[in-house]
């Protein structure tokens, strides 16, 4: 059971109280009517699935119930970055950062 | 009955409190103090089951938990029957009753050992997917007599009659096992004023020191154990667990532990005491002082019982007093394994040889063997066992220096007990929980921790650290090292010290050669429970099972109840052997959770039954029960179902119930449905987005219905919105989608709108809601309001603030039944009182209480859709015939816009919900039945939709249906056929969906 | 190939059983192959063998990272049924069914497919219109099902609670008589065999690290251990992993990887005949014919490589567990463990081209892969066979999700009011 942060808490709280809702940062389109139809359909469903660090979205559901970013290693289930949302990680996928944070 | 091998004096039983216990139906007596396998052995019972494949007679073992074979049932009474209970784990306590689990007609003379005599040879490894294939019929009876063979012990018949909980822990260090190297990391931790756990498996802490005979400070090891033990109970921050076995290593430090409050007392939990509890723990750190498990070795006939691994005999000596025989044969690679002959011989019984395989041993151990006398024979093995419920005698040789092959002559000795030491491997379970994979080690012959990204420290035992001056020493320092971590100030500790002893290397060596070949030498277990054999792993490694994980799975090694702690590194080390492989090479062992076997109560804890999920109420529960409602369950809330009279069915209760709020009023508890209060000034731009339909211009004091789609266009939730003020919206759900709806409009705002000045929040539980329904609902509610509620006034889709009963509320005239209809909204505690205010001048109207069926009849009679009944995740607005629900023309692209307009979506031919009305109108279409065009075509027949909705209407007369069909809005007065199980074929033609009032006069009068 | 029988292994004891032959070579890779199949386990063995069989390719290789059938074979519950909603994945669901039922003797390895019958519960009201929905779908299917109440269902599993006491009273059940459980390694093992007899080749701790892709179309992969093997069409099988072979293809997938865990009882005498399976308290059980109680739990909500979940998922599964069977209370839990399970958003998996030529994948079973296992690999070969998919693969592409023509199990299973 992962041990979570809350930045809008300011508190570690059990992995009972959140929701993993996904890949984060998935934009949606400015104009959805523009799509076609591989467009809006990618926007949908298709995701990065990561064997590695991935950017993910969660809520504090039983709690504050707010959204915020997290970076985490989904081999090793590290949690590397928490982040609100609005802000870019710190934490990427080749950066030096990714290993010792 | 007298027990035989219980010593005079010695051990940490108590000889002035003797136990009765039962085993196999019989009485025998053992000591407080004692676990029912010492108890067992002090009587001199030799078999405590039989064999899994070969039905063999097999005695005790081991010790502690990795002990295989003595595997009993427990319980006095069916309620508190307890299978596979480890006898070497379990105390006495008077009045236990146990039994072996396996034998027929009893254990100690099972018929199956003679299937296993005589056709154990055809059952290799696997056998069982070589065979019982011909002819195909018969393979259920094969596969129900491999059943009734498989199994050890038996589930209870009767419900558990304790209870379980769990307590959540926080603490700066967990310490996992209290030996000299977890007492001491504890006791470093502690001093600093750290917050710590400590547990252990076993009933007293000190672990090996409790059978160890070495002396700290020239005092007996067990006086520093209980000074430690003491200083840390006086430590305010120190929680102590004994009797708690942490099981299982979780992510992010979370460790659970199964503690056993009670099963040392009593078969049943005593009143007011919790039988087992599961501490939940999050540590900041992490001490492993797990130990370590002797590996017995591998040789012919070494399961016959009296063949026990060595510590195990030191510690039945040394701990319980009970010497489980009377002549001993000592086969060691390591100078450790003479610990248990010299034990042997201080109890003053015989001890016939110690068989070193190593050439010319000189460490202290066998020095101090010499000098008491002990026959030792070197460079030599203990090649077979003889005997079959009890040792007999050996077969000793002498054997070359890598331990390959039998160099002389076989000497045969008589013996009753033959005790093995192939040395020790950590026990390195919990550290491999978290997928940390293990790394060998060859100056320890065995695995170690492998590296991690938990916050794990490793102290003794798990290092390969076996002597208490070590284990000591880095128990400190794993205490200094949490210290550190944690920025707490480091603390001294100034540790005892035992007498340096002279260790010299032990022998790599596992299984030991027979003058025969593997394959014929008489059989030589790896894994006792499952009965895997050096050979039946090399016939799996010969027919290309390679990965160590071929290997287990193709044998079972590992798969029993002990998961392979006495074998699986034996047998890793005989595939190696077969592969011509180095242990490293053929793989590594994962340990997975649990370390040893979790009640299931104890993963429950209370949360089941009564508390399995909350329940939910609204304020008026309690006159429903009162008036004879059944319920339904609707998320967590238990709902109004319908309101039976005495001897009246469903469905003339449905009728009646229908029928009173057509003719006159009816009154449901509406209170479930949920409520979300939205305010802000962009509160209406945001509905405009989040919903399918415009609310740029609703009036406030308006109410509208509205349809949730998701981006893919698909419908996922509805209900009405009201607006209350220019800022100020209500928004409702259906029951269950209440948390969801509310998770989904966040997700929207906080994600990709935040810039829109709204906020929600849930008042579901706020509110009482009271619906009343019917011609008559005006007349009633103005008995109790001095509102004016004439049409002009209070009109259709309206909201208002009035006083009702006395109480404030708001009133919305909307409708679900299309009748005229008031929703009252009254603070919830209010509730109840305005109900019977209603009822209390409701008589004169007949009013009528209904339930959610027949909420779901009228809400039919009109074609009002149901979110989750009627839609399913797969049908948008315009497959429900609600286009008029969708506003295109509203300038952002809400939600589900462009999900409904991709191509499948736009196809002709797609499923739409429409009416349907059958042939013969009294026959009513059971819910969920898949229509066909063509009643006559073959299996499999093509299905052109179902029925979603289904009823007898009372008030139309006839059954009445809502479904969908493969273009079904084109294809009005069509027949449609649903064929039944029972072979009734039910035909009916596809109509409108409103079969009563299509104008909706009656709502707006 | 050494044929298998009970003679066979009275033959063998009196040699004490020194003369079994290899179930599968360990064969040195060629330089090329008519088609690779990446991921040696149940789907891409099955794959292999029927290539072999039904289509005559045996220029075959199965690329495994690690060792054959150690992913989710090896891991799930073992529970076969093909009571699906949708026409199509009901076709395909029975069209393994029918391969299941004759598998043991066609691969002349006993897989241990036992048909003892699957019940799935209904707690609530619309549980049961979902339920009715179903097996009338499914009846039509000429698939077998029937719809129980809480009395036949007593009968059936003698010890669960049916009673009205319990927090979510079990108020019916669909019942697949030929559903049941199959012995998960075997099938691996039996498919690893045949295709072996064959003459395909199994590369075991070999990993593709990379696919080489010349002009849209892919040619070989690239091996830790060999280097470029090449390879006229290629099948991606690989489950939980699917994202990272899409990776060296560069697309991305509609698949997640979660986390799903199961666990086992210790060995128990039988006390449970049939598969009892229940959405709404959420928690499924078996026995195997070990003994042991076999136990499911949900997924996990996040993404995982790491072949474990969360506990309290583990607790909330026994829950259900003991909810259902109270008497199962005082039993003790093993083992437990973790598979990653590649979900699709439709709950459907995905056999399609893709927008590499030649390159194929099997993917996004999500926790109804192994049930599928020779349905999926026989059409799955058909396809790779002929490089046009199999008419029941077809419905499966993984271009759905652009135009919508989803195949919902999800959305059907329902969801509260």
């Amino acid at each position: 059971m992962f041990y979570i942060y809350c930045p809008h808490c300011g508190e570690h709280r059990e992995e009972e109280e959140f929701h993993a809702k996904g890949q984060a940062h998935i934009v949606r389109p400015i104009d959805p009517a523009a799509c076609d139809d591989k467009a809006w359909g990618e926007y949908l469903f298709f995701r990065k699935n990561p064997r590695g660090l991935h950017h993910e979205l969660w809520i504090h559901a039983a709690g504050c119930r707010k959204f915020f970013n997290m970076t985490r290693d989904t081999v090793t289930y590290e949690i590397k970055e928490i982040y609100k949302i609005g802000e870019q990680p710190s934490v990427v996928a080749g950066n030096k950062l990714a290993g010792n944070k | 009955m007298s027990q035989k091998n219980r010593l005079g004096t010695g051990g940490r039983i108590d000889r002035t409190t003797p136990l009765k216990f039962q085993y196999n139906g019989k009485t025998y007596t053992g000591f407080q103090g004692d676990t029912l396998a010492s108890a067992i052995l002090a009587n001199g019972i030799d078999v405590v089951g039989r064999s899994f494949k070969y039905s063999r007679p097999r005695g005790v073992v081991a010790a502690g938990a990795e002990e295989p074979n003595a595997v009993l049932q427990l319980g006095a009474t069916e309620e508190t029957q307890v299978p596979n209970v480890r006898a070497t784990q379990q105390e006495l306590f008077d009045g236990l009753t146990s039994q072996a689990v396996n034998g027929w007609p009893n254990v100690d003379n099972d018929m199956m050992s003679w299937v296993g005599k005589l056709g154990g040879k055809m059952m290799p490894p696997g056998f069982y997917y070589k065979t019982f294939m011909y002819p195909k019929s018969l393979w259920d009876t094969y596969e129900s007599m491999i059943r009734k063979a498989a199994g050890l012990g038996r589930s209870p018949l009767e419900n558990d009659p304790d209870t379980y909980d769990k307590v959540n822990q926080h603490c700066d260090v967990l310490v996992v096992g209290a030996g000299p190297a977890g007492l001491a990391a504890a006791l470093t931790a502690a001093r600093s004023g750290a917050r710590v756990i400590l547990a252990d498996e076993q009933s007293e802490f000190g672990g090996s020191l409790l059978s160890s005979k070495e002396l700290l400070d020239g005092k007996p090891a067990t006086s520093w154990v209980k000074s430690a033990v003491d200083e840390l109970a006086g430590c305010a921050d120190v929680l102590l667990l004994p009797r708690a076995t942490v099981n299982g290593y979780h992510d992010h430090n979370f460790l659970t532990i199964h503690e056993r409050l009670t099963d040392h007392l009593a078969d049943k939990a005593p009143v007011g005491m919790v039988r087992q509890r599961l501490h939940r723990v999050r540590a900041k750190w992490v001490v492993l002082a797990t130990g370590a498990h002797e590996r017995p070795l591998v040789f012919s006939n070494n399961d016959v019982p009296g063949c026990m691994i060595a510590s195990a005999v030191s510690t039945y000596i040394n701990r319980y007093g009970v010497v489980p025989g009377s002549e001993l044969v000592l086969m060691t690679t390591n100078d450790y394994g003479y610990q248990a002959a010299l034990d042997w011989h201080d109890a003053q019984r015989k001890v016939v040889a110690i068989v070193d395989t190593r050439q010319n041993p000189q460490g202290a151990r066998v020095e101090q063997a010499r000098k008491r006398g002990l026959n030792v024979i070197t460079g030599s093995a203990v090649i077979e066992v003889q005997g079959s419920k009890r040792v007999s005698g050996v077969s000793v040789a002498t054997i070359d220096a890598a331990g390959n092959k039998v160099t002389g002559a076989v000497n045969r000795l008589n013996a009753d007990t033959v005790a093995s030491s192939g040395g020790w491997s950590p026990v390195i379970h919990l550290s491999s929980h978290t997928g940390s994979r293990p790394v060998w080690d060859d100056k320890v012959v065995g695995f170690v921790p492998g590296p991690t990204v938990q916050k794990q420290l490793t102290a003794g035992g798990i290092n390969g650290k076996y002597s208490i001056n070590e284990a000591l020493s880095e128990g400190v320092l794993a205490g200094l090292n949490a210290l550190a971590k944690l920025d707490l100030p480091a603390t001294e500790v100034v540790l005892p010290s035992a007498a340096d002893m002279v260790e010299e290397a032990s022998m790599t060596l596992f299984q030991i050669p027979h003058l025969l070949p593997t394959s014929k030498a008489p059989k030589q277990f790896v894994d006792y429970q499952t009965d895997v054999t050096a050979a039946g792993i090399e016939v799996a490694c010969r027919e290309g099972f390679e990965s160590i994980e071929h290997v287990k799975r193709y044998t079972a090694m590992g798969f029993g109840t002990d998961q392979g702690k006495l074998g699986n590194i034996n047998g890793m080390a005989v595939a190696a052997k077969a592969l011509n492989k180095t242990i490293p090479e053929t793989g590594t062992t994962i340990f997975r959770p649990n370390y040893t076997p979790v009640t299931f109560g104890a993963m429950v804890g209370r949360d089941c039954g009564e508390l399995f999920d909350p329940k939910r109420y609204t304020a008026m529960h309690k006159w429903h029960v009162e008036h004879g409602a059944k319920f339904e369950d609707v998320g967590q809330w238990k709902r109004g179902w319908y309101y039976p009279k005495p001897g009246e069915s469903m469905q003339e209760c449905l009728d009646r119930e229908c029928k009173a709020t057509r003719d006159s009023v009816g009154i449901l508890d509406a209170s479930t449905l949920g409520k979300i209060d939205i305010q802000g000034a962009d509160a209406r731009e945001f509905l405009g987005r989040i919903y399918t339909n415009a609310w740029a211009k609703l009036a406030v004091g308006k109410c509208r219905y509205g349809l949730m789609c998701g981006e893919d266009g698909m419908v996922f939730d509805d209900g009405v919105t009201s607006c209350l003020g220019d800022n100020h919206f209500l928004m409702t759900t259906t029951t269950g989608g209440a948390p969801r709806v509310l998770e989904w409009l966040e997700l929207w705002h906080q994600t990709e709108w935040p810039e829109l000045d709204v906020y929600f929040n849930t008042v579901t539980d706020h509110w009482s809601t009271l619906t009343i329904s019917g011609p008559n609902s005006r007349k009633l509610l103005s008995e109790l309001t001095d509102f004016d509620l004439s049409n002009e006034n209070f009109s259709f889709m309206d909201v208002h603030q009035c006083t009702v009963a006395g109480v404030p509320a708001r009133v919305f005239r909307i409708s679900f039944t299309g009748e005229l209809s008031y929703e009252i909204n009254v603070q919830a505690n209010y509730g109840m009182h305005v109900w019977e205010k209603l009822f209390e001048h409701g008589k004169q109207f007949n009013l009528t209480p209904y339930g959610t069926e027949t909420m779901h009849v009228l809400r039919a009679e009109k074609g009002f859709i149901i979110a989750g009944q009627d839609t399913d995740g797969s049908v948008h607005p315009h497959d429900l015939g609600m286009s008029w629900c969708v506003s295109d023309q509203k300038p952002f692209s809400y939600v589900g816009k462009r999900g409904m307009a991709r191509q499948d979506c736009m196809r002709e031919n797609r499923k739409q919900l429409v009416g349907l009305k059958t042939k013969e109108p009294k026959v009513v279409i059971p819910e969920g039945s898949q229509a066909v065009f063509d009643p006559n075509e073959p299996i499999p027949m093509t299905m052109v939709g179902h029925i979603t909705s289904s009823y007898y209407s009372a008030n139309l007369g006839h059954s009445i249906a809502m479904g969908v069909i493969k273009g079904g809005l084109s294809r009005m007065g069509e027949t449609v056929y649903y064929p039944q199980a029972d072979g009734r074929v039910i035909e009916a033609e596809i109509c409108s969906l409103v079969f009563l009032d299509p104008k909706g006069e009656r709502q707006n009068v | 190939m050494q044929r298998y029988s009970g003679f066979g292994l009275l033959k063998h004891s009196l040699t004490h059983h020194e003369n079994w032959q290899r179930v599968w070579r360990n064969p040195t890779p060629k330089k090329e192959y008519d088609v690779i199949i990446i991921g040696g386990g149940g789907h891409g063995l099955a794959t292999a063998y029927y290539l072999a069989k039904e289509h005559g390719i045996t220029n075959v290789a199965v690329i495994e990272k690690g060792y054959l059938g150690g992913g989710n074979t090896a891991r799930n519950t073992t529970i076969v049924r093909s009571n699906y909603l949708w026409d199509e994945s009901a076709h395909l669901y029975e069209h393994a069914m029918k391969l299941w039922e004759g598998l043991s003797q066609d691969l002349n390895y006993n897989v241990m497919f036992s048909q003892r019958g699957v019940l799935n519960l209904g707690h609530t009201l619309q549980d049961m219109r979902d339920i009715q929905r179903r097996v009338s779908a499914n009846r039509l299917n000429g698939i077998d099902g029937e719809v129980l109440d809480p009395q036949q269902i007593k009968e059936i599993v003698p010890h669960m609670d049916c009673s009205d006491n319990t927090r979510y009273p079990i108020m019916g059940a669909s019942w697949q008589p030929r559903g049941g459980v199959a012995r998960h390694d075997a099938v691996a093992w039996g498919f690893a065999r045949g295709a072996d007899a064959y003459g395909v080749d199994m590369l075991q701790e070999t990993e593709v690290v990379d696919l080489v892709i010349e002009d849209g179309a892919i040619v070989g992969v690239k091996t830790n251990k060999y280097g470029v093997i090449k390879a006229g069409r290629v099948g991606s099988v690989v489950a939980g992993n699917s994202g990272v072979i899409a990776k060296m293809a560069g697309f991305d997938l509609p698949i997640e990887s979660h986390p799903l865990q199961a666990m086992v009882s210790e060995p128990i005498k039988p006390i449970l005949d049939t598969v009892v399976m229940s959405n709404h308290v959420h928690g499924y059980v078996s026995q195997s014919d070990k003994g042991d109680l076999v136990i499911g739990a949900g997924i996990d909500g996040w993404n995982g490589y790491g072949q474990r979940g969360s506990f309290p998922t583990i607790e909330h599964t026994m829950q259900a567990i003991v909810e259902l069977f109270p008497i199962f209370s005082r039993v003790r839990l093993n083992r437990q463990w973790g598979g990653i399970v590649d979900t699709c958003p439709d709950a459907c998996p995905i056999i399609s081209k893709t927008p590499v030529e030649n390159l194929f994948f099997n993917c996004g079973w999500g926790t109804g892969g192994f049930k599928a296992t020779p349905g999926s690999g026989h059409v799955f070969a058909a396809s790779l066979a002929t490089g046009e998919m199999h008419p029941m693969a077809k419905p499966f592409s993984m271009f759905r999700f652009h135009d919508g023509a989803l195949i919902d199990e999800h959305g059907a299973a329902g969801v509260a009011h």
